[in-house]
């Protein structure tokens, strides 16, 4: 296929690759520069951290970069996440037996659940979707709160077999990053090779003419937030098994966290564009400003405003490097 | 003084990589409606947004009034007296039409600054009822038709004491008695001495109201004549550069049987009682003025509205068609008017956009072979001649007529048997036109059933078997194509119910 590719779609692949590689590169003079700051940071074992403590903001920025590509957005995530978490806790606070599977199983269900109530405002009331999530944020957090009475499940509550779903690992590798792993590799096939991958694209691209081709537009956005929410169930359960502790403000303010690392990956808020490689690289930069920022002894008061400041920034450049393409695209017509 | 209004000598423009003008003149006489024509492509555009200051000319020379002139920016042009009025309008739908006609030159009290409404209401109201306007200038713009919008359009250009107007395709989307009454406007503007330079695709609307014809063709300048002393032929030669010798391929079908039967299909507000056949290899022209129902018709057919009442019948039986995957699942494609916004995705490739509607065939337990959507991409794409580098071209890289290829090609990706095409031939040059009518041809010929919306009475004569006309969402009549004729379509069109 790649041998029939014409001159303009080379170049149109190749700015993307630009894109991405300044992305990169950016990343790399970043590291370089923590590392002269602080020798630890570039140790196998903070590696490992800083990989661990960013799967589940990777796991979320699927689902999140599937949501966007079809113009929507989901602002409940951290609510959801939160809720499957606290269920999920309590659940193996009174059944400390519980299997680890079930117990993610169970916290994926109940994701799922949320994100088909989500799927329905949004593709069958026609609600916009930072609305409807909105609104169903402030449910799902309510319903955390009421159920857990505002109380904590904390560490010894829980079984060391739960326990043991965050911090355990095989062949060395921890099971966060093998699960993120795993995901990555399914949706990275599921978006590019699949019909439902391809629809998801026409539908965030252009939804009326995905309409006229067939397309049932609604279906594809139901599936998008189920998705959404299956994927934050898990990510709860992740959650709370990694901190040893659910309460009812977890994650609260976490959805702009994976908002940010999908826009910095390349994720058009105006829908129908964002891919896979992109978004890893936003999801890397992320992950490394959350891990090296403590590590470079940045006070606590300035750690947000900074981060803020770097992803500004990405996304500056990012939009300098497409107005250059769409310039380009604009030449080439009046040929 | 000059004898001229407007002239411009030698006028060459490069963008990067292309000369989109070559020595271009033009001379426009006070009080004078002057055509400029040319296919898609041929510089008219640019050749206008140099007259409007939104390009500027590499070399060469402007004049208005006998001086020379430079045109920075749309604002000097606007200061001359030039005043461009869009294909599409530009305007502002939830602002009034007074808002609309004064935006950028509002009267203003000296002392207070306060906007003067009352007295632009009134001026406003002037201008409407000057050009024979039948609304009030305290409308939303919203609630205006398209050709009530470009009347506002004209007033505007009034309002700015424009002595030079441009109008850019203004009939493309208006119907038979809208455009006469656009002609009309036209005529009185040029007989109080404005002077009008009007671009159309329709060879009706240069003959109609232009004195003056300047033809461009691949960047340049190709002649000036006028009106009366230049055949249809002729003109139409020196646009392409070679001859049509037909723009409307032979008739000679045919007919196979029925397959589509619409019985009593009704929805409140849109259409009533519409009852129609079609048959295999039958091209059939729905016509009438635009807001007939014709759109809305089509689209209950092909699900993408719901229908109240009636019944729609398939090869003998009954089917029920709740959304456009129904319809294509049984043989109906639809091809929209807006091939921008409904038919294609622009930011798309050729292969990615031709595969839509057939995601199931390039499929297998939902993995996409894009091997197979390659081949099936090209070849369609040659089966219609899409003119592209190749299928990885992206859509919004072609002009108006190849896109409207490759939505034909989309529509043969599916296993269809009725085709309903939506004003195919909108806002495509000559050239491509008579490309599409081929292709309508070869279509019907294979056996496809077509059901063509036109609102360009040329085309419905010169390709329908059967004409269907229709008037306030009813059919009003039923031809066939050996028996219509421009009187009887319009008389159907527009006949008052008494």
């Amino acid at each position: 296929m790649a041998e029939n590719k014409s001159k303009t779609v080379l170049n149109r692949g190749s700015v993307q690759k630009i894109r991405e590689l300044g992305l990169l590169g950016f990343i790399v003079i970043l590291s370089v520069f923590i590392q002269c700051r602080n020798p630890s940071f570039l140790t196998a074992e903070n590696l490992n951290d800083l990989i661990t403590n960013t799967a589940i903001l990777s796991l979320l920025s699927v689902g999140m970069m599937m949501v966007i590509i079809t113009r929507g957005i989901d602002l409940s995530i951290g609510a959801t996440l939160a809720l499957s978490g606290m269920i999920t806790a309590m659940t193996v606070r009174s059944h400390p037996a519980l299997s680890p599977f079930l117990a993610l199983l169970l916290g994926t269900t109940i994701g799922l659940l949320c994100g088909i109530v989500i799927g329905f405002l949004v593709a069958k009331t026609s609600i916009l979707p930072i609305i409807a999530t909105l609104g169903m944020m402030n449910v799902f957090r309510g319903m955390t709160f009421l159920i857990s009475g505002g109380r904590w499940v904390s560490a010894h509550q829980m079984s060391s077999s739960f326990k043991h779903i965050a911090t355990g690992s095989i062949f060395g590798v921890n099971h966060l990053i093998l699960i993120a792993i795993i995901t990555y590799l399914i949706f990275y096939y599921f978006i590019n090779h699949t019909r439902t991958g391809r629809k998801i694209y026409a539908v965030g691209s252009n939804p009326q003419s995905a309409r006229i081709s067939g397309i049932n537009v609604d279906r594809t956005l139901w599936l998008v937030y189920a998705i959404m929410g299956a994927l934050t169930g898990l990510s709860g359960v992740l959650w709370v098994s990694k901190f040893a502790s659910a309460q009812s403000n977890t994650a609260m303010g976490y959805e702009m966290n994976v908002i940010a690392a999908c826009v910095v990956g390349g994720v058009s808020i105006a829908g129908g564009t964002g891919k896979v490689s992109g978004l890893l690289s936003g999801v890397l930069l992320l992950g490394i400003l959350n891990n090296a920022l403590p590590l470079l002894n940045v006070s606590p008061f300035w750690q947000d405003a900074i981060q803020g400041g770097i992803i500004l920034l990405a996304v500056i450049v990012g939009a300098l490097v497409r107005r250059n393409t769409d310039k380009k695209n604009l030449i080439g017509r009046e040929e | 003084m000059s004898k001229y209004i407007l002239e411009l000598k030698g006028i060459t423009k490069t963008f990067p990589g292309v000369k989109a003008l070559d020595n271009v003149c033009f001379q426009l006489k006070p009080g004078e409606i002057h055509a400029l024509m040319g296919e898609n492509g041929a510089g008219k555009s640019t050749f206008i947004k140099i007259i409007t200051g939104v390009h500027q000319p590499d070399e060469g020379e402007i004049y208005f009034k006998g001086e020379q002139v430079v045109i920075d920016n749309p604002n000097d042009s606007k200061k001359l007296g030039i005043a461009a009025i869009y294909q599409h309008a530009t305007s502002y739908p939830d602002l009034s039409v007074t808002e609309n006609i004064f935006i950028g030159h509002e009267y203003i009290c000296p002392q207070t600054k306060r906007l003067l409404w009352k007295k632009m209401n009134a001026k406003a109201q002037e201008y409407l009822d000057e050009l024979g306007a039948n609304f009030e200038s305290t409308t939303m713009m919203k609630a205006l038709s398209v050709a009530q919008q470009q009347i506002v359009e004209i007033a505007k250009a009034l309002s700015a004491n424009a002595e030079v107007i441009i109008m850019d395709e203004p009939t493309s989307s208006l119907t038979t008695s809208e455009s006469e009454d656009l002609y009309r406007i036209a005529e009185s503007l040029r007989d109080s001495g404005t002077s009008i330079i009007f671009i159309s695709h329709r060879f009706e609307d240069m003959y109609r109201l232009a004195d003056i014809v300047t033809v461009l063709r691949d960047s340049k300048y190709i002649g000036t004549w006028g009106v009366n002393e230049v055949s249809n032929e002729d003109l139409i030669k020196a646009m392409v550069g070679r001859e049509i010798t037909q723009l409307f391929p032979e008739k000679k079908r045919v007919l196979g049987k029925e397959i589509l039967k619409v019985h009593g299909l009704g929805k409140i507000g849109y259409f009533s009682d519409i009852s129609f056949t079609l048959r295999k290899g039958e091209i059939l022209g729905l016509t009438g003025l635009v807001g007939a129902g014709r759109t809305e018709l089509c689209q209950a057919i092909f699900g993408i509205h719901s229908y109240d009442k009636g019944h729609i019948y398939l090869e003998g039986s009954e089917v029920e068609i709740n959304h456009p995957s129904d319809a294509m699942q049984l043989g109906i494609g639809y091809l929209p008017e807006d091939r921008q916004a409904q038919g294609l995705i622009l930011e798309w490739g050729l292969e990615k956009n031709i595969s839509l509607s057939a995601l199931d065939k390039i499929s297998r337990n939902g993995w996409l072979n894009k091997k197979e959507e390659i081949k099936i991409a090209k070849r369609l794409a040659d089966k219609v001649n899409v003119k592209a580098r190749s299928v990885f071209d992206l859509a919004k890289q072609l002009s108006g007529g190849n896109q409207q290829k490759v939505v034909v090609a989309k529509l043969l990706t599916a296993d269809l048997k009725i085709i309903i095409l939506d004003e195919p031939t909108k806002g495509v040059d000559v050239g491509a036109k008579s490309a599409i009518f081929e292709i309508m041809t070869d279509l019907a010929v294979q056996g496809y059933a077509i059901i063509m919306i036109s609102s360009e009475m040329p085309e419905i004569l010169g390709m329908s078997d059967r004409i269907l006309v229709m008037r306030e969402g009813r059919i009003t009549a039923e031809m066939t194509g050996e028996e219509a004729s421009q009187e009887r379509i319009l008389e159907a069109a527009m006949k008052k119910t008494a």
